[in-house]
């Protein structure tokens, strides 16, 4: 075993953690944002609105995710450098980052699986309870923001925690886009000094704790409201 | 065809009209021309077999279902319907039909609590966000509300844990809540065991008794016949027989009727 490159690159690793949460809660953010209303409409229509986000659904699920962050950092990203007034532009330091183009990626990947994930627990929820909200006057806004959403989130979130921690195990591929993650760092380790094998091990222990904390997050709210299967 | 049935002469307000109602389910017609009329302190009650369109009915009143033809008025308050695509009518006024429902307190055969609410949350939420009224205020009144069906102990329980026949004395505490002009019950004890039948049906009883103006569908006879004032038996969509309940249940002039109300006690 050799731990001699540790002390160097621990600052480095720390940073890569932090960029590695911040990918994972950035991604799924924007992701849900996108998860809900994909999935609302294609239990709500209308009917071309409902298309629409079921063919994003099937693009984002059938393609690598590899693929679409090189096609939208490599694709894109070449597109935006040709246009002078986009080099120019205040968002250019935010265009050039890899990181840009690693959240926006994850966003429209995950928001595909969640949006699914969303549809499902929509779909869930008892007709009646959405009736009763209904019959006691609530507006259609009011249904979905004080039953609907809610019950379905709670229907669907242990499966929203797997994809959390699938997302945070698929946030590595940011390093392919210059992204210094905790991934990054330990390719950098290994350019460096040639050892990989130790580096791979801290990466994978780090990668476990961040999933048992998500896992144990996601418990934590299923327990507020106790259910009876 | 039912014809309009023959005013009752009385003073008090009406609370609901339902005039010459039809819902069409595709080829199927469920409802062909229903007419009701009940003054506030009626309790009106509506028989019949399975598939005879009581439960249809009212359903209509509040528009979870919407009517193919026919006039809803609540309190004086007319729904203002426009034919839609499908072939019904549809509320044209969101906000008055909003308005209209929070005068209707729904009762359903299968209790329909929020399941992610405790029992309290469950009966504060529509007055807080539909009415408006201050959450303390809520509380206080859904604590009293609660007391009245027996269940304040269980307020900060979740639905789940609750057998049938609380749950739904929580569903009826939950309707009392938004203080409706009339209270709704589809088949309220329809979805329970026998033994629960009773604490439901006497929550309902206790209501009829303070007056409050109630429209009931159920397959309880021996209670239509103690708690009414009129009694309605729907048979495929028309009403077959009405009247006061000794008449409906004593000495119905249609033989349909009788042999149903005879081979239901």
């Amino acid at each position: 075993m050799n731990w001699t490159w540790f002390p160097e690159y621990f600052p480095l690793l720390l940073q890569g953690l932090w960029l590695t949460i911040q990918l994972l809660v950035l991604s799924m953010i924007f992701g849900m944002t996108i998860a809900v209303p994909v999935g609302l409409v294609q239990v709500t229509g209308p009917k071309w609105l409902a298309a629409i986000a079921k063919g994003y659904c099937t693009v984002m699920r059938g393609t690598p995710l590899l693929v679409q962050l090189w096609l939208l950092y490599f694709g894109l990203g070449s597109v935006f450098s040709a246009y002078p007034e986009i080099r120019q532009s205040m968002f250019w330091p935010i265009l050039r980052e890899g990181y840009f183009y690693a959240v926006l990626a994850f966003t429209l990947n995950t928001g595909g699986y969640s949006g699914e994930i969303m549809r499902g627990g929509f779909l869930s929820v008892p007709k009646g309870e959405l009736e009763a909200a209904r019959a006691y006057g609530m507006s259609p806004w009011k249904v979905l923001h004080r039953i609907w959403f809610p019950r379905a989130v709670r229907n669907v979130l242990p499966t929203l925690a797997n994809e959390t921690v699938l997302l945070l195990k698929a946030t590595p591929l940011a390093a392919t886009v210059t992204v210094l993650d905790i991934f990054g760092v330990i390719l950098r380790v290994r350019q460096n000094t040639y050892i990989t094998y130790e580096p791979l091990i801290t990466a994978a222990l780090i990668y476990m704790a961040l999933t048992f904390l998500i896992t144990r997050a996601f418990n934590y709210v299923e327990g507020l409201v106790p259910s009876r299967r | 065809m039912a014809a309009r049935p023959a005013p009752r002469s009385d003073e008090r307000p009406l609370a609901v009209v339902v005039e010459d109602l039809h819902k069409r389910f595709g080829e199927l017609e469920v409802l062909k021309g229903v007419f009701l009329e009940a003054r506030e302190g009626d309790v009106v009650s509506m028989i019949g077999a399975s598939g005879s369109g009581k439960s249809t009915f009212l359903r209509c009143i509040n528009f979870l279902e919407m009517p193919t033809k026919g006039r809803i008025v609540v309190t004086g308050d007319e729904v203002a319907l426009k034919p839609n695509r499908d072939g019904n009518l549809h509320p044209s006024d969101r906000r008055q039909l909003e308005r209209v429902r929070t005068k209707l307190g729904m009762v359903f055969q299968s209790f329909n609590l929020w399941q992610h609410l405790t029992v309290m949350q469950n009966v504060i939420e529509a007055p807080v966000h539909v009415l408006g009224i201050p959450k303390a205020e809520a509380v206080e009144r859904a604590g009293k509300l609660l007391h009245k069906v027996g269940l304040y102990e269980k307020r900060d329980q979740y639905p789940a844990f609750l057998s049938g026949g609380q749950q739904q004395r929580a569903a009826i505490a939950r309707a009392l809540a938004m203080e409706p002009k009339v209270m709704l019950f589809d088949e309220p004890t329809s979805a329970l065991d026998p033994e629960l039948v009773g604490e439901v049906l006497k929550v309902i009883r206790d209501l009829a008794n303070e007056g409050r103006t109630m429209i009931l569908v159920t397959h309880e006879m021996k209670f239509a016949r103690d708690v009414s004032s009129h009694v309605i038996y729907l048979h495929k969509g028309v009403i077959e027989e009405e009247g006061p309940p000794q008449q409906v249940f004593g000495a119905p002039k249609s033989a349909r009727c009788k042999q149903f109300v005879s081979g239901n006690h």
